[in-house]
């Protein structure tokens, strides 16, 4: 088959057009109406990087980007913690392990809308009854501060995705030769000596595998953030997808949210970009 | 001594088990217990096992209709989804040319484009073409899910060898007839990856479907679901019984296919 075939193009067509009028003609539109006055309906006039200068006081703005970095930066460290700890549980040698394979995974099949509903009946009613019961006030009220917010939302998330970030490690760890840990173990290597120097450097791949969904996963994450806090109380738990969402479709600014959008864009692309590149070379020096 | 070290571990193991699972026990004992039962106490089981919740949620969500919607806006998309990216990845690895490399380079850089960037004006331009219909889902979702396809099916057909399409040519079979007649069935693991990742993300999308679809009768579970809990908001006896009904479908997809589905995840991560 070459290029300029026509089975080429025709095989090619299908998903050319979806990707191009799906993908490419809304990023295109999108990048030119955040330099205009648009309202959904009429382009409205060209107001250059005007959309883009009033983000940097948009405290609303500011503040979700601020939150959902916080959030992602705990959430990377416990989700990769957790997988690779429930990981290296079920590989080891143990009777349960397929069935701890099926319980662990089962979150990541259930929508994160469903899944945040059901954590708030858990720390709204469950934490209050059990906090009654034992007399504990900090399980009183969750939800309802930023704090509890944000700590909610971090538990619902390594909770769900803690299952996926296992299942990439044991693919790496059941792919390590075992000879060579047997020779470590055989040269007298001790179990912390073994981890470090052989089993981390040859999961080393997994890491940025791991980092990276879990990153992206969790900077982009929506439907959790809905279902769980809907941004409350006061917005202080809103994300910058939910920021922008809001943005278009409560308060009708579409130019400014579709700048926000692009912003939006061009930092999860720096931080995927950043990551495979920092890993890769990490990689290849070990 | 390993074998005493292997015994905590197993332990440790059972108790994060089921740690994991009493978020699903608590919803599932709660559904069945009152509004009054749930006030008084969460955590055991209900006093008696009544159905009630459930009648009601049924109805309310009108269940049957709403699971056939997720069904067929999940299975045509995903089939489409499988044939199309097939397709393309076949092109694409067979004709190597710099328009080729452009295309692939081009597929692969849309998966850096988080779905927020392209939503607002997706959703104008198709609301001017009266797109915003279960069809203009469907489109979308093969927009969407291509990427990830195409990247997954190109990187297995470069293991799968030219010498056999040129050995069908000469005995006659066409571009077409050789895609669908040798090179495909030899896709199937690849093909069950890729129906299994795109399977468990249009089944739970939320956010595209409250865009797009907007007629009552046409919503898919997650969807439906929202607007029952904004409902029963003070009424968690209902909304629990909606709950443990939209995740039924997903239990049973789980205990038949979990081998794939934890294989799929895993193939479609790692590569």
């Amino acid at each position: 088959m070459r290029t300029k075939d026509l089975s080429y193009w025709l095989f090619l067509a299908p998903v050319l057009l979806a990707l191009g009028l799906v993908v490419v003609v809304p990023m295109v539109l999108g990048l030119f109406y955040s330099f205009t006055a648009w309202n959904g309906i009429q382009t409205g006039e060209f107001v250059g990087f005007q959309n883009y200068i009033n983000l940097f006081t948009d405290e609303r703005f500011l503040d979700s980007l601020w939150f959902t970095t916080k959030f992602s930066v705990v959430s990377v460290i416990l989700i990769n913690f957790i997988g690779l700890s429930l990981a290296l549980i079920v590989t080891s040698k143990i009777k349960t392990s397929s069935l701890l394979r099926t319980t662990f995974f089962m979150p990541n099949l259930i929508g994160g809308l469903i899944l945040g509903f059901i954590w708030q009946f858990i720390f709204l009613k469950v934490f209050a009854s059990v906090g009654e019961a034992v007399d504990m006030e900090s399980l009183q009220a969750w939800l309802s501060t930023t704090e509890t917010g944000f700590w909610g939302l971090v538990i619902l998330m390594s909770w769900q995705m803690a299952g996926y970030i296992m299942v990439i490690y044991i693919a790496y760890l059941e792919g390590l030769p075992k000879e060579l840990i047997e020779a470590a173990e055989i040269d007298g290597a001790s179990t912390p000596q073994r981890f470090r120097y052989i089993i981390f450097p040859l999961v080393a791949p997994a890491f940025t595998v791991s980092m990276f969904l879990t990153l992206s996963n969790t900077f982009k994450l929506y439907d959790q953030n809905l279902s769980l806090t809907a941004g409350g109380p006061y917005n202080s738990t809103e994300m910058v997808a939910m920021e922008i969402f809001k943005t278009a479709f409560v308060q009708n600014a579409f130019a400014y949210a579709q700048a926000k959008a692009i912003i939006f864009f061009l930092i999860v692309a720096v931080i995927s970009l950043v990551q495979v590149y920092i890993n890769k070379r990490r990689e290849v020096e070990m | 001594m390993r074998n005493r070290w292997n015994i905590k571990v197993e332990v440790l193991g059972i108790a994060l088990a089921i740690l994991w699972l009493l978020p699903f026990y608590l919803m599932f004992v709660n559904s069945f217990k009152s509004k009054k039962e749930i006030f008084l106490d969460t955590t055991s089981p209900p006093e008696a096992w009544s159905f009630d919740n459930y009648i009601t949620a049924f109805q309310e969500l009108d269940f049957l209709r709403t699971l056939f919607n997720s069904l067929l806006i999940t299975v045509v998309s995903v089939v489409l989804i499988v044939l199309f990216s097939a397709m393309a990845a076949y092109a694409l690895s067979r004709a190597k040319s710099k328009m080729s490399t452009f295309l692939f380079f081009l597929f692969v850089s849309a998966m850096l484009i988080p779905f927020q960037s392209v939503m607002i004006p997706l959703v104008t331009v198709f609301g001017q073409f009266d797109m915003l219909n279960r069809g203009g889902l469907i489109f979308m979702y093969i927009g969407f899910g291509a990427s990830l396809s195409i990247f997954l099916y190109h990187g297995a057909l470069n293991n799968v060898p030219k010498s056999l399409d040129e050995a069908a040519k000469i005995d006659g079979a066409n571009r077409w007839q050789v895609f669908w007649h040798i090179i495909f069935p030899i896709l199937k693991p690849i093909t069950v990856t890729v129906a299994i990742l795109n399977i468990i993300w249009i089944w739970n999308d939320y956010l595209l479907p409250s865009l797009v679809i907007n007629t009552t009768g046409s919503e898919t579970i997650p969807l439906k679901m929202f607007f029952f809990f904004g409902e029963y908001t003070k009424q968690w006896h209902l909304a629990l019984a909606g709950l443990t009904l939209a995740i039924i479908p997903v239990i049973i997809f789980y205990f038949f296919a979990q081998r794939s589905i934890i294989k799929g995840v895993s193939d479609g991560a790692v590569k």
